[in-house]
């Protein structure tokens, strides 16, 4: 590399004039952008997303109020109450998500013995107000019931690797 | 009464109008040059840009001008009340009073003065004051920051930009710039004046404030620069006067190195107007491209290239081209 | 006429109000900011009288670079104001003398016009009738023809001023490690960089 070509290279400006070119290729490429409400991207059935409680194909839902969950939350974002049902099953009077305070983590969904509360593939549950967030039990299983045919078809597809 | 309707109040009115008829195309061109950046560089980076208000997203500068419009001002505790409002003001008029000597054609001019060069950069020079003045009366550090870092900036370019100038003079001998315009017709001075066209259309983007040198609003290291404190309708005028800015130095450039309004390879038909306009577009063009191909500049380099490089360069250019004139007999006068 | 009279006394007036708030306005700044509005109407004023070129070099010169510094120094000064005031009745005859020294020259100048019509001719250069030749041509003609040997000079004292001012402030430190803008440009990829192909597993 002698003088003169280095001196020639940055006199005619060589790397920015190769910078200034790439762009310009760029411009004519295939747009990578998603037109996002109408198209989305694929999503993992991992996808650790809004949280529902599932029901038994009976109608009996799943949750048994052993409080696991809520032990291993580490955002504490999970309230669970517990009384005996009249059939004397142990069952929650209260099931609240804080989802303000949820991390997404995904730690109740493999803490659960019963895949009772498992995280869905929804992430558009953005709400005007925060009270909207704080989830209880009539929301999460009214989620549940919207979502089980997706739920369960994700359930299946992981169990392999479980 | 006639006398006084013919000789005073008809030119007045007809002057208006003709300054309505550069200044709102302008704002409309201005409007659009924001929603053009925008596509551009989304391309350049494989993103679509603005699509969803109106057909490709036309509507878009619409929208961002009403959202701006309808946002409160605030004006802040200790801020220099007078001078925080003036601020603003004071760049948009300084970006839009420079039209009033660019020639559209050989008659097509709002005011063919004799100095139009040295008027073109004095408006130019001046645009520091809005930028000075918003830092300082905003009363807050950042925005002091970025206006002292512009001010260095654009007092540095412009003196390299002067010896550029003076070369295209030596070339023309006169300060008017229809003449200027006139003297291309031949060659426009973009090609025997290449090396000194490149360093003037960069020390145009340092003057303009635009990137790779928009070391005065650095989002990464001082907010915003001189308009942090500037919200709605304020910002807007300053948003307004950096885009009219940018369009005013295309111009300028364009009538300085690329024959303004004469057409190229003879293509009289279209009209001189449309040429320049075409013209400004191409060397806007330039500005977006290259805000999307370079990252920004240090801050120490910015000042190193400005005195260290392009002052000498442009200097032994004026000596060169000044030699080039003189020995080869294309001094204006010397026939 | 009566345009041009109402532009005159338009410009005239602002430049004296905003003469006066330069020494009048309580912040310096506020002082610089009117000081730019007084060149910009002398600059107005030039041009009523025909004199375009003189009019863009005061704005060029003295708006757009001159009182930008100013602008710079004086905004990052730390002025407390009570304690400019204090010193206002100690200097005030010292400034009072200057003014007055200035007013009577100014007096005498005229004065001598006055008295001797024919001084005023003397000592205004000939001005080439305005259709002849733009007054771009005119000064440049004067500047470098008659003058030039002054002008000249005039351009060294302030080159010998300026290159004062930068070795005087100019430092040099030891261990300062500057950046080579030239070194790095001229790095090549292939004398700092090597490529080599890792088998998975094997490590290089």
């Amino acid at each position: 590399m002698s003088l003169m070509s280095r001196t020639a290279r940055a006199f005619f400006m060589k790397e920015l004039l190769e910078g200034l070119w790439i762009t310009f290729r760029y411009m004519f490429k295939q747009k990578v952008t998603l037109n996002y409400p109408f198209e989305k991207g694929p999503l993992s059935p991992r996808f650790r997303g809004e949280h529902a409680l599932r029901r038994y194909p009976n109608g009996e839902e799943r949750c048994i109020a052993c409080k696991l969950c809520e032990a291993i939350c580490p955002a504490q974002a999970i309230t669970i109450e517990v009384e005996p049902r009249d059939d004397g099953s142990r069952r929650t009077t209260r099931y609240d998500i804080d989802m303000t305070k949820c991390i997404y983590c995904g730690y109740c969904e493999e803490a659960c013995p019963v895949d009772a509360i498992v995280e869905g593939p929804n992430f558009e549950f953005a709400t005007e107000t925060r009270e909207e967030l704080m989830y209880n039990k009539q929301k999460l299983l009214l989620n549940g019931e919207r979502w089980e045919t997706e739920l369960a078809a994700r359930i299946s597809l992981d169990a392999p690797y479980r | 009464m006639a006398e006084f309707w013919d000789g005073y109040l008809w030119p007045t009115v007809w002057t208006v109008i003709k300054v309505l008829a550069i200044v709102l195309p302008l704002l409309g061109g201005v409007a659009y040059l924001t929603l053009a950046e925008r596509k551009v560089i989304g391309s350049m980076h494989l993103r679509r840009g603005p699509n969803v208000v109106g057909l490709w997203g036309l509507l878009q500068p619409l929208a961002d001008g009403l959202k701006l419009f309808l946002k409160e001002i605030v004006i802040p505790t200790g801020a220099s009340r007078g001078v925080f409002i003036i601020a603003p003001m004071l760049t948009l008029i300084l970006a839009l009073i420079a039209w009033a000597v660019i020639p559209f054609s050989d008659t097509l001019v709002l005011s063919n003065i004799n100095v139009g060069v040295l008027y073109l950069f004095a408006v130019s020079g001046l645009g520091v004051y809005g930028i000075l003045m918003a830092g300082w009366a905003s009363n807050s550090k950042y925005a002091f920051l970025g206006s002292l870092r512009s001010a260095a900036q654009m007092v540095s370019y412009e003196v390299s930009m002067g010896f550029i100038i003076i070369t295209v003079l030596v070339f023309t001998g006169s300060l008017n710039l229809n003449d200027i315009v006139e003297a291309q017709r031949g060659m426009w001075y973009m090609f025997p004046l290449l090396p000194m066209a490149v360093i003037f259309f960069i020390s145009v983007l340092a003057e303009t404030n635009r990137h790779p040198f928009d070391l005065p609003e650095a989002e990464a290291e001082l907010v915003g620069g001189y308009n942090v404190e500037y919200g709605g309708m304020a910002f807007a005028l300053f948003f307004l006067g950096e885009y009219a800015n940018m369009i005013m130095m295309a111009g300028f450039t364009a009538v300085l190195f690329m024959g303004g309004w004469l057409a190229p390879f003879g293509m009289d038909f279209i009209p001189g107007p449309i040429w320049l306009i075409l013209k400004v577009c191409f060397l806007l063009f330039i500005f977006i491209w290259v805000r999307a191909a370079y990252p920004r500049y240090r801050y120490d380099q910015l000042m190193r290239l400005g005195w260290k490089v392009f002052l000498p360069t442009s200097l032994i250019g004026v000596i060169f081209y000044a030699g080039v004139a003189f020995y080869g007999g294309f001094a204006p006068g010397m026939q | 006429m009566v345009v041009q009279a109402l532009a005159f006394y338009l410009f005239a007036a602002m430049t004296v109000a905003s003469a006066v708030m330069v020494i009048t306005a309580k912040n310096p700044v506020h002082s610089v900011l009117f000081l730019v509005l007084a060149f910009f109407n002398v600059a107005g004023l030039f041009v009523l009288l025909g004199a375009e070129f003189l009019a863009m070099l005061l704005v060029v010169v003295y708006c757009g670079a001159v009182t930008v510094l100013f602008l710079f120094v004086v905004m990052m000064l730390d002025i407390n104001f009570v304690e400019l005031r204090q010193g206002f009745l100690q200097y005030m005859p010292l400034g009072a003398t200057i003014g007055i020294i200035l007013l009577a020259e100014i007096a005498v100048v005229a004065g001598g016009w006055h008295f001797a019509p024919e001084a005023a001719k003397a000592a205004a250069a000939p001005i080439p009738a305005i259709e002849t030749m733009t007054n771009t041509h005119a000064l440049g003609a004067i500047i470098y023809t008659d003058y030039v040997y002054l002008f000249q000079s005039a351009g060294l004292i302030l080159l010998v001023g300026m290159i004062g001012a930068i070795v005087l402030t100019h430092r040099k430190r030891a261990g300062v490690r500057r950046q080579v803008i030239a070194d790095q440009v001229n790095v090549n990829v292939a004398d700092v960089a090597e490529f080599k192909k890792v088998e998975t597993g094997k490590g290089v």
